[in-house]
Order: C-alpha cells, then structure tokens, then sequence
C-alpha cells in the first residue's frame, strides 16, 4: 500500500525530460500553536493516558506537497481560506522554514542553502502580495520602492537604476513621471502594478503571486491580469499564482492545483481540471461558483460543515468528513442509495441537526419504508434506539466506528493518477474512488 | 399592478468632508415589490452601500441625505422638503429641511428597524457583539422587537439557529462569536435579520468575505428562507455571479448614479448601458476559458469631483461630444415585460439631443496616466469581441 501514501504528485505536463523551472517535493509546514501561557501543557480530562499531557500542538498547515513548475508556464493554486495556500508560497520562498521536504530551484535545493546563498538566489525568485496598501511604505516614493530591491542585490549604479526604474513603470502601465509620487496617490490597481514593477527590476525567472488581484475591483482586475500575461511573455516570466477566485485561475493559468486543509487534491492542465474534475472537493468548489449568467441554472451539490481543524486532521482522506461521496465500508453489501442515507444519517446525528421524536419517525425521515437489511440495518436500528433514549453522543460513537472509520477514505491516503480527457497533460486526483483505474494504469 | 413595497426617489446622500462635497449618492430612484429579490450593484465607490444606509437613515456624519424621499408601505420613512421647481428646501444652516411626514429617529427605531426592515452587513464579526454570547444577543434582540418573555425568547431565538442551519443550536446558543466560523455567523445574522419576520431586508455585501463554497451554502439558504417567508430583499454586491443567480430585478449604479434598470435575464442577455456592458465584459469565467478580458478603461473618478455630463464619459467606449453636456437620467429606453431603463442618450428616448451628430470621443488618448495604464494593458474592441 506504499502507492497509496504517496502524496499527489505534480508532473502533468508532457514536458518530462525537459528540467523544471522549480520542483517542489514533499514539502510540509507544521507551526507551534503556541496561543496563550502554558500553551505546551495539554489538559485532556477524558485521555485514558491521563488528563495532562507536555508536549506542543502542531498546526500541520502544508502536508507532504509535491509538484513542478515548469519554464514560462503559469501554475494556478486555488483554495479555501486556511487551506494553507499562502504558507505554501512562504514556505517555497522560505519566508518561513519548511519542516520537511525540499524545493529545488534550477535545480538547486533552497531548502538546504544557507542563508547567504539563498540570498543570492532571491535575485530570481520574487513575491507579489495580495494587500496592495500594506506592501509599500507609505513614507517612500515609488520611485525607491522600485529601486530597492536592484540596491539590495548590486545591481547597476545609481543613475542605470533610474533609469531601469523609468522603464519598468512605463513597462507595467504606470507614467514614469510618477517616480517622485507616494503611494496614497495611486489607486488599488495602480499600486499593485508598483509591486509588479519592483518584483521584475531585479530581473526574476520566477514570481509567486499570492491573491494579486483579489482586492481588486472586477474591471480593474481585468486591467492587471492582462498586464501579468503581457510581462510574461515578454520577460519569459514563470508564475505560481495563487487565488481563491476559480475564474481568475482559469483565466490565467496553464495548469491548476487545488489544495485542500495543507494537501494538494488534484492537478491538471486547465481544461482538463474545468471540463474533466475528478476529485469530489474540486467538483464541489466548481459547482459553488455563481455564473454570472442568469440562464445557467445551477445544481450546486451541497458542501457540508466546516473545514476541519489542522491541528487534528481527519486520517486518511482529508476531505472525507464533508466529501459527498464517501466510499462504504467493503464489509457492509449496500446499494448506493441505501449507502447515500446512512451516510446522510450519520452525518446529520454528528451534527445533531435534528430532534429525535421517535424511532419511526427518524426511520422514515432518513430511510423511507425500509431499513438497509443485514449489519448495516442492524447498527442503524441500534443507533436510532440511543437516540429515542437521548445518547446522542454514543450514537454518534457507534456510527462512526461501524460506517465511517472502515471506510478506505479514512484508512489511506489517496494519491491517484487518472486518464485525461483534455490536452495532452497528466491528470492527479488524490481520490480512492479512482483506485480501480490507478490498478489497470 | 401591487404597490412597491419600497420606493426610493431621487436620493441624494452627500459627504461633507473637509476636501470638499462628496457626492456618495446623487439622485438614485428604485423601487421594491413585495416578496422581490432586487440586485443593487456597482464597483467600489460607485455609492450602493451608502444608498442601503440611507432608507434605513443610518448614514454616519460627516454624511447627510440632501434630497429625495423614501416611502415604505405607503408610509413616508423621509423626505426633504422641496420648493415648486424641485430643489430641496434648506434652513439657515444650510441644512436640508424634512417634511411633517418624515418619520423621527426615535420612530424609525421602534417601529422600523429590525421589525420592518433589517440589515445585514458584510463583517459578521463587527455585526456581533464579541463579549457576548450569540444565542444572548439574538434572545436580546427577539425579546426588544417582539415583546416575549426572556424564555419564550430563548425558544425562539434557538429555533431561528436551527432555522438557518447552525448544527447543535442548543449547545451553541451559548457560544461567543469568535467560537463560529465566518459562514456561521452570517448564518446568525441571517437569523437576526429574520427573528421579526421583517418585508424587507437590506443586504450589504453579506457573502463577499465568504469562501465560495460557504457563499453557496448561504445563497441557497436565502432563497429557501426567501421562499418560506416571502421576504423582500435589497442585494447590494460587486459579483455579476452572484446577481444571476438570485435576483430577480437589478440595478446598476456607478459613480453615485443609477446607469441601468432591468430584469436580470434582460440585463445579461439585452444590456443597454455601456457600463454594464463593459462590466460584463471584463469578469473573466468559471464557466468558460476567456482568452482576453476587456477591461473597463481608466480608473472611477472621484465622487468629489466626478466628471460634468454622463459620469461614465470618460471611460465609456461609446462617448461622444455631447456625453460631456448632457447628464441623462436613468429613463425607459424598451418596454418589455417590465420596463428597461438606462441613462444613456444615445436611446431615441431620450429625443434628439445632438448625440449621433457630435463627434466621438477617443478615450484612449485623453485624459493622462488612468487611460495609458489601460491603453497598455486593455485592447479596446479590437477583434477579440468574444
């Protein structure tokens, strides 16, 4: 079952042979949540290995992430807030220390290097943030905010910077003349393109761009997005582009990853990923979108709950407590619909989302006439029976252990490659509903 | 034809500010039918959250409603009173003067908000009263605007969380606010806004802040509360997304102006203002790969000095010579199913004005730095008119 531990990994592109730009590999962050005084004592009055236990909580923000980003290309990032989206892109840059796995750029390992090296290597690797207004200093002008980072690293003599600085303003859609302006003075849009500006004057390959243009409105949006795609191809710029918004990442990405609570659950080139999504959560964050379009009539499948806590993620598939299409337990023998209500049934006791009146009434609300037959009917008559006696929490208990901790989605991790519809790219879905394709792959 | 449930006419909110009058909200009308779901939207600026403050009065100084008039159920929450050619009637201190009709503060306290007309807001954490607990505040409130027992109140306030899908609702009744997600606790505000089983609800932005998969959740739980309770509501939002997929009616506003009034397959599918054209325009697709977006030229000017005759001339693909004369009012320019309305004179509604006469204007190489920085990046036309 080793295949099966391994995480989604990212060479979808036909470009095998060909050296990545930036290969990241197995990358993870766990933070101390260090929240408060005696943060490392943990008091757990009902730990059968006693109430008190020393030691730190991690937050495990990025898993186990691997992917390439390859030359020119631009690689599109979507995710829920909290997902770990944006430690993701610190912890590439190592604005934060990775706690395990490397990230080889032209293939050296900026995770290993020491801090003079990396230094250097910042030179071709820069970063572009979400909040226009708090990336500049308001006290300097645009001008210098330009030329800073060239002065950092030698570049050029005072005048050559200038005059760089001239052309990279008009490059990037600004007027040269405002090389003596303050911050305040520009709008939203027009900062963001300063923080484009200061990104390309120490000349990078590679740009991470971490929600450039979410606070940005709509049609102002549009103005930096196209600005983006002209830079790129005139500087041969590759970007790791972050967003939440799935039409921006389908407007400018050539390939997308989609992360869920600190993984990657699928990857694949854009029209594969839009027109063929095979992880449930990508399906689900697809049908969310509200089409501007008052006649596309959606069927949005309903997402249910919250994303679960990183400190204590959900084993196995991290998706499984909300994923509508939770796998059953090969022990039990259910047709999908009987599967479809128990899963809702014990979902909605977890929940406590309704009153429990009498038997027969719960037994026609989640199972109509009849009950699943065998073991399953058997657990669900006992479950129904301690909520009648008001033991929610021991129904709860038992339906947990008798339907969803055998399930394969709460025992392994899943890491699939499946067949592509479109394009010529590779196709990650990290889901075990595609384990009979991975067998015959 | 049933009478507007509410009817907004010629609003004017201005901002006094030390820089000079900011004029937020320059004379907007619309109205709202009972049970109707109406978009109000606009970018950033353009004056939409500040007209949904102004029917409930809860514009904050150096704010003022100078003009126009508000009538809720037949009843007049306000009006400034105006002379016999229509300008608005000011006292000594320069201060617009309201009609015997208006309602007083201490009125539109007891007996509108919250009964009436309730509002929602975009920050669910700035809404809620963080020191205390959610299920106390939504009780509190329940007892105030319905007059029930303390008890009484609890059961009700504890059905409304279950009402608006908040798992366990008896246990997290007494939860503080930071103990909910965001989606959570626009749910409570969402429960709060219909503890008095209000006709009308202002929503301001209350999905923006959200993830996309909470915003779905939330949107459909507004159409089925919608549905059960009747309920009429003003969206105000910035997504096109968002206004297909609830609203029945919409109206568009830039720069403190309304531009266009339409039903919602109408404004997507006949849209007849430019602006609205040049929004649809730019937002790229979930649904489909656009190659190139067609961003809206420049930048909004600003409310304080926004530019004489249409506002939007100086972005507007269309603009001609006499674009810089004539501010058009928001008029019907086809009478369908319900009338479309738009300001723009180049709709024969609005009479020969010297419009297919004057000369067009180029944008692209007036007017300095905010339409360089789209003639750089923008391809205005052009042959990508997918």
């Amino acid at each position: 079952m080793s295949d099966a531990k391994q995480s989604v990994t990212g060479d979808t592109t036909d470009r095998t042979g060909e050296q990545p730009l930036l290969e990241v590999d197995g990358l993870t962050k766990h933070f101390p949540n260090d929240e408060g005084f005696l943060s490392w004592l943990q008091f757990r009055p009902d730990d059968s290995d006693g109430p008190v236990e020393i030691g730190r909580e991690w937050v495990r923000a990025v898993e186990d992430v691997s992917f390439k980003i390859y030359e020119g290309e631009t690689l599109g990032l979507v995710g829920e807030s909290g997902c770990g989206k944006s430690t993701l892109a610190r912890t590439i840059l190592r604005l934060v220390e990775p706690t395990d796995g490397s990230v080889y750029f032209k293939g050296n390992d900026l995770a290993a290097m020491d801090s003079g090296t990396l230094r250097q290597q910042r030179r071709d690797v820069q970063m572009i943030f979400q909040d226009p207004q708090s990336s500049l200093d308001p006290r300097m002008k645009v001008g210098k905010i330009v030329e800073e980072p060239m002065q950092a690293h030698g570049m050029y003599d005072e005048e050559g910077r200038a005059a760089r600085t001239h052309e990279l303003l008009e490059k990037v859609g600004l007027d040269p003349q405002h090389y003596n302006r303050y911050p305040h003075a520009f709008s939203g849009g027009q900062r963001q393109r300063i923080n484009l500006a200061r990104a390309l004057s120490v000349n990078p390959d590679f740009i991470v761009c971490d929600e450039p243009v979410s606070a940005l409105d709509v049609s102002i949006q549009a103005q930096v997005l196209n600005t983006m795609n002209e830079l790129q191809d005139e500087f041969n710029l590759t970007y790791l582009f972050i967003a939440h918004d799935l039409s921006v990442i389908r407007h400018i990405s050539d390939r997308v990853a989609v992360m869920y609570l600190g993984q990657l659950v699928e990857l694949a080139e854009k029209a594969e990923l839009f027109e063929n999504p095979q992880h449930p959560y990508t399906r689900a964050l697809l049908e969310s979108i509200p089409v501007p379009d008052p006649r596309v009539e959606g069927t949005r499948g309903v997402l249910e709950g919250d994303v679960p806590s990183p400190i204590q993620p959900p084993s196995g598939c991290r998706f499984r407590t909300r994923c509508p299409e939770l796998i059953a337990p090969e022990k039990y023998d259910l047709t999908d619909e009987e599967w479809a209500n128990i899963r809702q049934f014990t979902r909605s006791v977890k929940r406590h989302r309704f009153e429990a009146t009498g038997a027969n009434v719960i037994r026609a609300e989640f199972f109509g006439s009849t009950l699943p037959g065998g073991d399953a009917g058997r657990t669900v008559s006992r479950a129904i029976d301690l909520l009648v006696e008001d033991e929610w929490d021991e129904a709860t208990e038992l339906l947990n252990e008798s339907f969803t901790e055998p399930s394969i989605c709460a025992r392994e991790e899943p890491s699939y490659e499946v067949p592509t519809e479109h394009g010529g790219g590779r196709h990650f879905a990290a889901c075990h509903l595609h384990r009979e394709e991975e067998q015959t792959h | 034809m049933t009478d507007p449930l509410l009817s907004v006419e010629n609003l004017q909110t201005y901002f006094f500010t030390e820089d000079g009058v900011v004029q937020a909200v320059d004379g907007i009308s619309f109205d709202v039918m009972p049970g109707e779901l109406v978009g109000l939207v606009g970018e950033s600026g353009a004056g939409k959250s500040v007209a949904s403050t102004s029917i409930l009065r809860l514009v904050e100084d150096p704010g003022r409603i100078v003009g126009g008039r508000v009538e809720f159920k037949g009843e007049t929450l306000f009006e400034i009173e105006t002379d016999d050619e229509g300008t608005p009637v000011e006292n000594e201190d320069a201060t617009p003067v309201e009609t015997d009709e208006s309602l007083s503060q201490q009125e539109m306290r007891r007996r509108i908000r919250g009964r009436e007309i309730a509002i929602i807001f975009q920050d669910p954490m700035e809404s809620l009263n963080p020191v205390y607990t959610v299920g106390g505040q939504l009780r509190e409130f329940i007892e105030i605007n319905r007059d029930l027992g303390k008890s009484a109140a609890k059961t009700a306030a504890i059905d409304m969380l279950r009402e608006v899908g908040i798992p366990e609702a008896p246990a997290r009744y007494s939860d503080y606010p930071h103990q909910f997600s965001g989606g959570m606790r626009q749910r409570v505000l969402i429960a709060m806004a219909l503890a008095c089983e209000p006709s009308l609800i202002i929503a301001d932005e209350p999905t923006t802040a959200l993830d996309v998969t909470v915003e779905g959740q939330i949107l459909d739980l507004v159409a089925d509360l919608q549905e059960k309770y009747g309920t009429a509501f003003v969206w105000v939002t910035h997504d096109m997304g968002v206004v297909a997929e609830i609203c029945d009616r919409v109206n568009v506003m830039y720069l403190g102006e309304m531009v266009e009034q339409a039903d919602v397959d109408d404004l997507f599918y006949d849209t007849k203002h430019p602006y609205t054209e040049a929004l649809l325009e730019s937002i790229p697709r979930p649904d489909r790969t656009v190659e190139e977006l067609n961003p809206i030229a420049g930048v909004m000017p600003e409310a304080i000095d926004p530019p004489r005759g249409c506002r939007f001339h100086t972005r507007c693909p269309d603009a001609r010579e006499a674009c810089t004369r004539i501010d058009p009012d928001c008029r019907v320019v086809e009478d369908g199913y319900s009338p479309h309305r738009a300001a723009c004179i180049k709709y024969d509604a609005f009479g020969n004005v010297g419009y297919d006469a004057s000369p067009p204007l180029d944008n692209e190489t007036r007017s300095g730095v905010d339409v360089t920085l789209t003639g750089d990046g923008g391809h205005q036309g052009g042959d990508d008119d997918e």
